[in-house]
C-alpha cells in the first residue's frame, strides 16, 4: 500500500509540470561554466565583454561591476587601467566646490549609460533597459533564456498585433519586446579573430553576463569539490566507527 | 604527570560542585540519558534540526555584520556580500539554502512524529513545544526572505502582511502596525530585520524546553511501546555516533546544493531589486509555505481563507486529542498507516498547487486537498481512534511479537 501511494505521489509530481500554463522553453545550450568542475573560458569572457562594450553598453548598465573586477577575466592590472581610462566619470566636489570629469580608475564602477531612469526611458521609447549584472540569475533558466532571447527575433506571425516601436521575439513573455534585434552576424569584429556569427556573439555575451552575475562560480565549484571530498571521508569514518561501536550491543 | 592530572581533575570537580555544567550535558545528551535501543534513522532528524539552527545563527550573525537594513541599500549590500566580502558568497548561500534544509529536516522530523505517534501521551507538551518552534521558524524565515529586498521579498511581504487585514475590526490597524506606515517600506524592513535577528534566539529557548520535555518521558521509538530500562542504551556514545554519521550524509546533500545549485530553491525574481511600481505576474512564497498558501487560496472568502491557513497549523496543537487511539506507532495500525501516506501525498499535492496560479485544475485540487487536510484531522483520526483494531503489540522492545507482522 505504502509503495502504491508513494508511486502515485511520485508520478503526480513528475507529470505535474504538464498541467502548468503553456510557456516557451528556451533553447538549450552547453555552457562551459556548468557541471561539477565548470569554469569560465576567459577568452570567451573577454569576447563577451567586447560585445557588451560595443553593443549593449549604450543602453544597459552593469551596476555591480567595477573595472578592477575585469582582472578576473584575464586582463592584467595595466590593461584594466587602460580600459578604465577610456571612460569619463564625474568626481568631486573639488576645493572650489565644483564637480568635475576625470578618466575612470580601476576602482570605479562601470559608468551608467544614462544619468537617470527617466532619461533612459526618454531615450528608449518609454522602455527602461534593465541592468544586466544579475540578468542570468534573474530569469528562469537564465543563460539559456538570454541566449534564446538574443537570437529569438522573427517576423511577427500573421494576425499578431505588434505595437508601434516594438519587435517580435519568440522567447520574450508576450512576444513584444521594446529592444530591437541587436545581434546579427558580424555585428562585432572580435579582437582575437574569432568568427563573429550571431550564435557566437550571443554565446559569448551570455557567458560574460553569467560571470557578472556569479563572479565566484569557479571558486565555488573548486571549494565544493574539496568540501564534498572531506564530507565523504568524514561520513565513511563516522559510519565505520558507528558500526564498530554498535557491534558491542549484539544484534540490534 | 599523575599529580598534574589529579590536580586538573580536582579543579574540574571544584567547578562541577559549583556549576555542574558537565553533569548537565551528560544528562541532557550524554551517557546519563538512556534512549531506546531500537531508534531508526528517522530519529536522526532532531539532532540535524539542532545542527541547522546553530548553522543558521552562525552564518546569520556574519551576514548581519555586512548587511544594511535600508530600502535603498539592502539589495546592494547583499550583492556586496556576494562579490566583495571574503567568502561572503559561501556564507550567504549556506544561509539561504540553510533555511530550506532546516525546513526539510524539520518536516521529516514532524512526519516521523506523526507516523510513530510521538504526540500521544505522555508527550503532548513536547509536541506543543515542537509546534511552537515550527511556527517561530515560519515567522523567522518569512522575515529573512524579505531582507534582500528583491521583487519577491517586497511582494511576498505585501501579500502576507495583507492577510492580517482580514481580521474584522482591528485588521487594518494591525497591518499598519506591522508595516510601520501605510505600505511596505523602510520601517517594515527595519522591524523585520530586528525581529529576524531576535526570533532565532527565542527558538533556541523553546528548543531547550523541547529537549527538557523530551527528557521527562524519554524518546518514543519505532514500536511505540514504553521502553523498559533494559531496552535502553546511553545516548552517548551510541546515538551520538549514529547522529554524527547521519550528519555526514546530510552534509553531503546540503553542500551539493550550496556549491552546485545554490539558487535552485530560490525565485529568480528575487535577483531583481524591489520595485513597488511593478507587480510580478505570479507572486509565490518560498516552497516551505506552499501547502498553506494553497489552503489560503482554496477558499474564496479572504477571512475564512486566513482562518483555514492558520487553522491548518494550529490544529496540530490539539492533535493528541483528535487521535486518541491507544497505540502510538503506525506499524501496528494498518488503517491509520494508509491514511498517513495519503495525508503526506495530499500535503505534497497542496504544495504543488501553491506554486501554480489559483485557477483551473490547481484550484480544484487545492480545494480537494484542503478538504482532505481537515477531514483527516477532524473526522478520520477521531473515527479511527474508535474503530481501528491494532495488530498485537510486542511485550517489549527485545521481544518482537510472534505473529507474522510485516
Amino acid at each position: 500500500m505504502r509503495k502504491i501511494v508513494l508511486a502515485a505521489a511520485a508520478a503526480f509530481i513528475l507529470t505535474a509540470p504538464a498541467f502548468a500554463a503553456e510557456e516557451v522553453k528556451p533553447m538549450e545550450r552547453e555552457w562551459h561554466f556548468n557541471g561539477m568542475l565548470g569554469k569560465f573560458d576567459k577568452q570567451q569572457l573577454q569576447r563577451g565583454f567586447q560585445v557588451y562594450k560595443e553593443v549593449c553598453a549604450s543602453c544597459h548598465s552593469l551596476n555591480y561591476i567595477s573595472f578592477r573586477n575585469l582582472e578576473d577575466i584575464g586582463y592584467s592590472e595595466d590593461q584594466v587601467k587602460v580600459i578604465a581610462a577610456e571612460y569619463q566619470v564625474t568626481d568631486g566636489p573639488d576645493e572650489n566646490g565644483d564637480m568635475f570629469q576625470r578618466p575612470a580608475r580601476p576602482s570605479d564602477h562601470i559608468p551608467h549609460p544614462f544619468a537617470n531612469d527617466q532619461l533612459a526611458r526618454a531615450s528608449n521609447g518609454g522602455a527602461l533597459p534593465p541592468d544586466l549584472s544579475l540578468m542570468t540569475k534573474a530569469r528562469e533558466d537564465g543563460p539559456n533564456y538570454v541566449y534564446s532571447l538574443m537570437l529569438g527575433y522573427k517576423e511577427a506571425p500573421n494576425g499578431f498585433e505588434l505595437n508601434p516601436g516594438m519587435s517580435y521575439n519568440a522567447f520574450f513573455p508576450g512576444h513584444q519586446i521594446a529592444m530591437p534585434q541587436q545581434i546579427t552576424d558580424d555585428r562585432v569584429t572580435y579582437a582575437d579573430g574569432t568568427k563573429a556569427s550571431a550564435e557566437q556573439i550571443a554565446t559569448d555575451v551570455v557567458a560574460f553576463l553569467h560571470w557578472t552575475a556569479e563572479p565566484k562560480l569557479e571558486v565555488r565549484h573548486a571549494t565544493g569539490v574539496r568540501v564534498l571530498l572531506f564530507a565523504f571521508l568524514f561520513t565513511v569514518l563516522a559510519y565505520l566507527y558507528k558500526r564498530r561501536l554498535w557491534a558491542r550491543l549484539g544484534k540490534h | 604527570m599523575s599529580t598534574e592530572k589529579s590536580r586538573l581533575m580536582k579543579a574540574w570537580e571544584w567547578h562541577e560542585q559549583r556549576l555542574p555544567i558537565g553533569s548537565f550535558l551528560d544528562h541532557s545528551l550524554g551517557s546519563k540519558y538512556p534512549a531506546p535501543k531500537n531508534l531508526n534513522y528517522w530519529w536522526n532528524f532532531g539532532s540535524l534540526a539542532l545542527f541547522m539552527l546553530v548553522t543558521m545563527i552562525i552564518t546569520g550573525v556574519f551576514l548581519a555584520m555586512n548587511y544594511t537594513a535600508h530600502v535603498t541599500l539592502a539589495f546592494n549590500s547583499v550583492e556586496r556580500i556576494m562579490r566583495d566580502v571574503n567568502n561572503g558568497w559561501l556564507i550567504r548561500y549556506m544561509h539561504s539554502n540553510g533555511a530550506s534544509f532546516f525546513f526539510i529536516v524539520v518536516y521529516i522530523h514532524i512526519f516521523r512524529g506523526l507516523y510513530y505517534g510521538s504526540y500521544k501521551p505522555p508527550r503532548e507538551v513536547l509536541w506543543w513545544m515542537g509546534v511552537v518552534i515550527y511556527l517561530l521558524m515560519m515567522a523567522t524565515a518569512f522575515m529573512g526572505y524579505v531582507l534582500p529586498w528583491g521583487q519577491m521579498s517586497f511582494w511576498g511581504a505585501t501579500v502576507i502582511t495583507n492577510l492580517f487585514s482580514a481580521i474584522p475590526g482591528v485588521g487594518d490597524a494591525i497591518v499598519t502596525l506591522l508595516w510601520g506606515g501605510f505600505s511596505v517600506d523602510n520601517p517594515t524592513l527595519n522591524r523585520f530585520f530586528a525581529l529576524h535577528y531576535l526570533l532565532p534566539f527565542v527558538i533556541v529557548g523553546v528548543v531547550f524546553i523541547h529537549i527538557w520535555a523530551l527528557h521527562v518521558p524519554g524518546s518514543n521509538n519505532p514500536l511505540g511501546i514504553d521502553a523498559a530500562p533494559a531496552d535502553k542504551i546511553p545516548f552517548f556514545p551510541y546515538y551520538v555516533a549514529k547522529d554524527v554519521f547521519g550528519l555526514g550524509v546530510f552534509l553531503m546533500v546540503y553542500f551539493a546544493v550550496v556549491f552546485w545549485a545554490p539558487n535552485m530553491m530560490g525565485d529568480p525574481l528575487n535577483y531583481v531589486p524591489a520595485n513597488p511600481m511593478v507587480t510580478p505576474p505570479h507572486i509565490v512564497p518560498e516552497w516551505y509555505y506552499l501547502p498553506f498558501y494553497a489552503i489560503l487560496r482554496a477558499i474564496p472568502d479572504k477571512l475564512l481563507g486566513v482562518v483555514a491557513m492558520f487553522g491548518s497549523i494550529l490544529i496540530l496543537f490539539v492533535l493528541p486529542w483528535l487521535d486518541r487511539h491507544p497505540v502510538r506507532s503506525a506499524s501496528f495500525r494498518p488503517i491509520f498507516r494508509i491514511f498517513f501516506w495519503i495525508f503526506l501525498a495530499n500535503g505534497l499535492m497542496l504544495g504543488w498547487c501553491g506554486a501554480q496560479l489559483a485557477e483551473g485544475l490547481p484550484l480544484i485540487l487545492s480545494r480537494i486537498g484542503t478538504f482532505w487536510y481537515f477531514f483527516h484531522f477532524i473526522v478520520l483520526l477521531p473515527l479511527l481512534s474508535w474503530i481501528e483494531t491494532p495488530k498485537p503489540l510486542p511485550a517489549s522492545i527485545s521481544q518482537p511479537v510472534l505473529s507474522p507482522a510485516e
